[in-house]
């Protein structure tokens, strides 16, 4: 046998041997891929859902907490407070007129919020500096004469059911856009229950398809 | 759910440039009212911002015989071909940030969904559109004196009149609250009108007989036999609108008594202007 002839033969054996080791490896790469996949897959989607929203969104506290169920059993329908101007357009969050309807330099009740509000805000004669939740972006004109008065709307439809709650949640803040968390809704992928769940511009549409046939022109919502 | 079911509205304007002065307080109106941004230069039209805009015309003669027309030109608001809501700029516009209401007839402009990509700019045949190169800037303070109604715009986004929209909601507002089904006309003015020292300017719906500027424009709701296109000419002898052959149907109306400033209001070819000034719409048409 001469040197080339011993030469290919091994060089023949060699590779053959390469490829059944070969094979052996790649099925052995398959398995970590796939493990590495899912690992890095769920490693992805709990720092999405856990880690990004928490990112994306600052928390801001109140000023002090306000009782909405304590509020209404004491004042009445949410219309006591936010009402209407004259002129149709709605007046919102109160301002400390408002309250000083009921409330005066000493406490009506034995809370340390009102303490606090007593104090920090009405002996300073100080607005409150609420977080707005619901607070659309500066390019949304929205009538809520239309809404309510007109179309016969209950605020629970948009604003769910925080008259009967008895805390506030802190305020969240997209860091991004400075909206509140209350418009792209709880849910960071956008799944939405309720009604009330997210605010955004499709929510408006879709309400507006269903119930008017359509979706509106931009200047009905836009300004 | 109860729902406005009235017929449309089509919200237009007349300007009898005959009282117009040139003074300009509605384009400074207009200005303060919308939140429009000023510019350090504002001689610099490359640059500067006006959605009312005051043009000067001449009939080009010599004195003593000079005659000088000023021209308040507002967004044109069209309706497009046969006025089927095709504006120009609507039709243009690849990211649905400005439509047409058929509800009111007023082409609107969204700030937030605009890109800046200026096609309506170029297929506006009124100039009415305006790009913003730069972010607005107030002077120290002036923020606070700032419109709520109106939303501020950001560098690289088109601006124009929005006949003050604002205006139109706040009246629909107090008439919802008031649980009445229509506004009525001295409710909804726009601010150009409401500050025209000379009266000039006449606002209000071209579908309302009631309303003045039906009065005066008398629009005539059938297409013009000579043009299809062309949609509510004015049966009036002196009013006319811009480059109203183009089949855009602005909603803006011209008044003069003087024929000159009405042959201003088109490009006419030799001899064209005679066989049309006399042409006032098919039903009061004398040939």
């Amino acid at each position: 046998m001469s040197e080339i002839e011993n030469k290919t033969e091994n060089g023949s054996t060699e590779s053959a041997g390469e490829g059944t080791t070969g094979d052996t490896k790649d099925d052995k790469g398959l398995g970590l891929g796939v493990i590495f996949f899912i690992v890095a897959f769920v490693v992805c989607f709990l720092s999405g859902t856990l880690l990004f929203p928490k990112l994306l969104y600052s928390k801001k506290e109140q000023p002090f907490n306000f009782d909405h169920a304590l509020h209404v059993d004491e004042a009445g329908d949410c219309d006591s407070c936010h009402s209407f101007r004259e002129d149709g357009s709605f007046t919102g969050i109160p301002k400390l007129d408002t309250c000083l309807d009921c409330h005066s330099e000493e406490a009506l009740g034995e809370t340390e919020d009102e303490a606090v509000f007593v104090e920090e805000y009405v002996l300073e004669e100080k607005e409150v500096p609420w977080y707005v939740y619901s607070r659309q972006p500066d390019c949304v004109f929205f009538s809520h004469a239309a809404h309510t008065q007109t179309a016969g709307m209950d605020c629970v439809t948009c604003h769910g059911h925080i008259g009967e709650s008895t805390s506030l949640k802190p305020y969240e803040e997209n860091r991004i856009t400075g909206y509140s968390r209350d418009i792209w809704g709880k849910n960071i992928f956008g799944i939405k229950k309720n009604s009330w769940d997210r605010m955004k511009m499709d929510d408006c549409a879709e309400c507006h398809k269903e119930e008017t046939g359509h979706k509106g022109y931009c200047f009905q919502c836009h300004k | 759910m109860k729902q406005n079911n009235n017929k449309a509205h089509k919200f237009g304007m007349v300007i009898d440039l005959d009282k117009c002065t040139g003074c300009g307080s509605c384009m400074v109106s207009c200005m303060s009212e919308n939140n429009v941004p000023f510019k350090e230069d504002e001689s610099n039209k490359k640059d500067s911002i006006t959605w009312m805009s005051v043009y000067k015309l001449t009939n080009g003669k010599s004195f003593p015989d000079t005659q000088i027309v000023y021209m308040p030109r507002p967004c044109q608001h069209c309706g497009g071909k046969g006025d089927h809501g095709h504006s120009p700029c609507v039709s243009v516009c690849p990211a649905v940030a400005t439509d047409y209401g058929y509800d009111t007839g007023i082409v609107s402009q969204i700030y937030t969904r605009c890109f800046g990509c200026r096609y309506c700019m170029g297929a506006c045949p009124y100039h009415a559109r305006y790009f913003n190169w730069w972010d607005p800037k107030w002077p120290e303070g002036m923020e606070n004196y700032l419109s709520p109604d109106v939303s501020p715009r950001m560098r690289g986004v088109v601006e124009k009149c929005s006949f003050c929209y604002h205006r139109y909601q706040a009246a629909r507002d107090i008439a919802y609250y008031e649980g009445r089904d229509d506004i009525e006309e001295h409710e909804y003015q726009t601010a150009c009108t409401t500050a025209c020292p000379a009266g000039a300017i006449v606002f209000g719906d071209l579908n309302n007989p009631a309303h003045q500027v039906h009065q005066i424009v008398k629009p005539d709701p059938h297409p013009d036999p000579r043009n299809k296109h062309v949609v509510g000419k004015s049966r009036n002898p002196k009013v006319f609108r811009l480059l109203e052959r183009l089949g855009t149907n602005p909603k803006i109306y011209y008044l003069s008594e003087r024929e000159w400033v009405r042959k201003a209001g088109d490009n006419y070819l030799d001899g064209e202007w005679d066989k049309i000034k006399n042409y006032h719409g098919a039903t009061l048409s004398n040939d």
